[in-house]
């Protein structure tokens, strides 16, 4: 039977059918549908961890503990898993281990645009790449069988046309292998120097192992083609533009195995045709490796390592290269059209935080989420998003640096930093991934900070994903929550204050109170009001401008609410969207925007079902 | 009518307006259709009120790009005015525009720092565009909410297909929750007559 499934749904198919039994991940475009359609399965534990080295490692402790075991991520988040991925390398696995990661080629939704596949080299983990959902579920499968035969994790890496494109599936059904018993072997899994040093010549060999059976094994594959003056290697996304564009003209090796490639079968390949282009989206991985062997190829010298590729795009490059043109017939309007960037939904509770922030002129370094659209006009909020995390650590170094004075006892900060007024804000999820270890840094190193937890009661960028100050787990049911005050208060915080953002009264006061001249110590200032568009949260519903009273002052408008606009010197609200919110009401001096009846339930925290 | 051997499609509009919806109904017909299909999506920050697109590509043989590039599209299916604008230079030269008048500001007219261009259906048919243009907003208010415009949209989309009706309403019941299936049905019959 054949199913349209999204790249990441077929993934989460092939842990089911190759019998995966334990998934640990942490949330990120775009590989987070894989944990939530594998959290689907009642064969399969699944679960959020909060940070991505946890659930790497965990993954790891169900494979130790003898069950084929997965965990997946973003890019970036393979960044934080990096320290056990390159030690899990040396001690090999139990239960066969897969390990996801999701590239963003163009950044439809991260911070930056790294190519993952490094990662495999400098680790020597074998890495898989499917180009369509049907090979993302077949591929899977065949990353276990990798796993426990050469006793290694597998990286599978997804790339976002991959992960996010839905195509055609057949589906199989499900077989476990028997788990495998625990041993106790300190000899493999201790990685003290004495046994570490014993381990890196069997990843070595394994490695020499893995480069034979990638000669061998289907997973590379030549497509054959009518004209050989011209042979393209390319994998993944790249292979699905090549072939739109020339069909079966060209000859095409189309690697599965991304690391370690098939020197013999490119080098063969090389020779039986005239001209090698290398196609590949951000870096000369491949052309790189082609080049290493000796081969003259035709790579990033044509085709640039920035963003997405496309068919079109393709097209011209070869057309450029074999000096011809090509002409794409398109047809526009003689139009100014604005651009559509991505912002803060109405009735979003970040927007009133933000709003006294910026009020109260502080420097704000921000941090990963939705809260990062809080950076651009009118908000203007933030000015700094790094990574997760980051925010609570670099307000510590960034305050500590402004205390620094030298032997005369003055500033060694530049004139008029050392009086600026700061804050950190980071999110409820963010805060668990990363924060918490920032701020025992900055209670630890005494610090005088503001750091400001949104807590919003979910992990909103990702589409709402549940983490441990929720009080819900991953299959939905209630578990144990972490306390925010509480965790603060504990680690040493000198003041923890809770707000409700839709109140800009009671937030200025906080937010005065805790910059306050003189203030020692760490204080946390948690704005809490769930995310407006929970299915648990009641909106009052649209409130209303008074046109009659309305003086056109803009006030409202200072917010950056989608759901205000400007017409004929008045403030409107479009009905569609404003959920009634009403801190657009409590900005106007003239009391033209009708509150709504009743606020929204202060309560209306987690009632998610 | 379009083509029976293949096809590629956008629909674009702003993030939160329901078009993935849309798309996941289109791509089940096709399938079910025998075609080989890939649907495009984006998913994350994009989705925040901003500007976005889902491709759908069908074919008799293979699929192969997932996405529909400049100059592709045989019909781009749009949710909001200016998004047909955006979008038109992936119109095909025989393609066709398929969109809402209703019109959402964009954050940049919102500050004053840009201006919502007037007449752009005017304007688009003056470039040259074959353009279908009606109020689904309207129609979605008259189903019994302005949440269904989507199906809407699908409903004037569906007019341009050879598919029997009751294939869309055979797809639309297996997609949408069945708390919301009666008015989602209207809507579509509202889009299909319209």
């Amino acid at each position: 039977m054949k199913k349209l499934m999204l790249g990441n749904e077929a993934f989460a198919r092939g842990l089911w059918e190759a019998g995966c039994s334990f998934i640990s991940s942490y949330p990120g475009t775009p590989s987070t549908e894989i944990t939530e359609f594998g959290a689907k399965y009642k064969e399969i534990y699944a679960e959020w961890a909060p940070n991505e080295k946890v659930a790497m490692e965990s993954a790891f402790g169900a494979s130790l503990a003898g069950l084929r075991s997965f965990c997946g991520m973003k890019h970036v988040g393979l960044n934080v898993a990096a320290d056990p991925l390159f030690t899990i390398s040396y001690t090999g696995v139990s239960g066969g281990m897969v390990i996801a990661v999701a590239d963003d080629p163009a950044m439809h939704s991260s911070q930056n645009e790294q190519d993952s596949r490094h990662y495999a080299r400098a680790s020597k983990i074998p890495m898989l790449e499917p180009s369509d959902s049907s090979e993302a579920k077949d591929f899977v499968k065949a990353a276990y069988e990798i796993s426990e035969e050469y006793d290694t994790p597998v990286l599978v890496r997804m790339c976002t046309r991959i992960a996010h494109c839905q195509n055609p599936v057949e589906i199989c059904d499900r077989e476990t292998p028997p788990p495998k018993p625990y041993e106790k072997n300190f000899q493999k899994y201790v990685m003290m120097p004495g046994m570490a040093k014993k381990r890196h010549p069997v990843v070595e060999e394994r490695t020499s192992a893995l480069e034979v059976f990638a000669e061998t094994s289907t997973l590379n594959r030549t497509d054959e083609g009518r004209d050989r003056s011209i042979g393209v290697i390319t994998s993944g996304t790249c292979y699905n533009y090549i072939k739109e564009v020339f069909g079966d003209e060209y000859p095409v090796l189309k690697l599965g195995t991304v690391w370690p490639m098939p020197k013999r079968k490119i080098l063969d390949f090389a020779k039986s045709v005239g001209r090698v282009f290398v196609v590949e989206e951000l870096d000369p991985f491949i052309e790189t490796h082609c080049k290493s062997l000796g081969l003259d190829v035709t790579g990033k010298d044509l085709f640039t390592n920035i963003g997405e590729f496309s068919q079109n795009y393709i097209e011209g490059k070869f057309a450029e290269a074999m000096g011809r043109g090509i002409s794409v017939r398109t047809k526009t309007i003689n139009a100014e059209i604005p651009a559509r960037p991505p912002v803060m939904c109405a009735g979003c509770p970040h927007r009133g935080i933000y709003h006294v922030l910026k009020k109260n002129r502080l420097t704000v370094l921000g941090d990963i989420g939705c809260y990062t659209l809080g950076a651009v006009p009118p908000l203007s909020a933030i000015d700094t998003t790094i990574c997760m995390g980051a925010s609570v650590s670099a307000l510590h170094g960034f305050n500590k640096a402004r205390s620094l004075t030298d032997e005369a006892g003055n500033a060694r900060t530049a004139d008029g930093t050392a009086r600026l007024k700061t804050a950190a804000v980071i999110g409820d999820s963010t805060f668990m991934h990363s924060g918490v270890t920032g701020l025992i840094n900055a209670i630890y190193n005494e610090s005088d900070s503001l750091i400001v937890i949104l807590d919003n009661s979910t992990t909103g960028m990702t589409g709402h994903q549940q983490n441990p100050t929720t009080g819900f787990n991953l299959k939905g049911d209630p578990c144990a929550k972490i306390n925010l005050e509480e965790l603060c208060r504990s680690v040493g915080a000198a003041r923890v204050l809770v707000v409700d953002p839709y109140n800009i009264a009671e937030c200025d006061a906080a937010v005065k109170s805790l910059t306050a001249d003189g203030l020692e110590g760490v204080s946390v200032l948690i704005s809490r009001r769930p995310c407006a568009l929970l299915k648990s949260v009641k909106h009052p519903g649209p409130i209303h401008v008074d046109a009659r009273r309305c003086i056109g002052c803009k006030s409202c408008m200072q917010i950056g609410c989608p759901a205000i606009s400007f017409k004929e010197g008045k403030a409107v609200i479009d009905e569609t969207q404003c959920t009634g919110c009403g801190i657009c009401a409590g900005l106007c001096k003239v009391g033209a925007i009708g509150c709504a009846a009743k606020n929204a339930d202060p309560e209306g925290r987690r009632e998610e079902r | 009518m379009i083509t029976e051997d293949k096809g590629n499609i956008m629909i674009v509009g702003v993030g939160g307006q329901g078009t993935l919806l849309s798309s996941r109904i289109l791509g089940s017909i096709l399938l079910s259709s025998g075609y080989d299909v890939k649907l495009s999506e984006v998913h994350g920050m994009s989705q925040r009120g901003g500007s976005v697109v889902t491709y759908v590509r069908y074919n008799r043989g293979k699929v192969y790009s997932p996405i529909v590039d400049k100059g592709g599209a045989d019909i781009v299916l749009s949710f909001e005015a200016l998004e047909a604008a955006r979008y038109a230079e992936y119109v095909a030269p025989d393609g066709v525009i398929v969109t809402n008048t209703q019109e959402i500001n964009p954050m940049p007219v919102i500050t004053g720092t840009a201006s919502y261009p007037e007449n752009i259906i005017t304007d688009l048919r003056r470039a040259g565009f074959n353009v279908d243009a009606f109020d689904a907003l309207s129609l979605a208010n008259k189903a019994g909410s302005s949440k269904c415009v989507n199906l809407v949209l699908l409903g004037r989309l569906s007019r341009l297909f050879r598919f029997e009706r009751s294939l869309w309403e055979k797809a639309i019941e297996e997609t949408v929750p069945p708390k919301f299936l009666e008015i989602n049905r209207r809507a579509f019959a509202l889009g299909r007559e319209a």
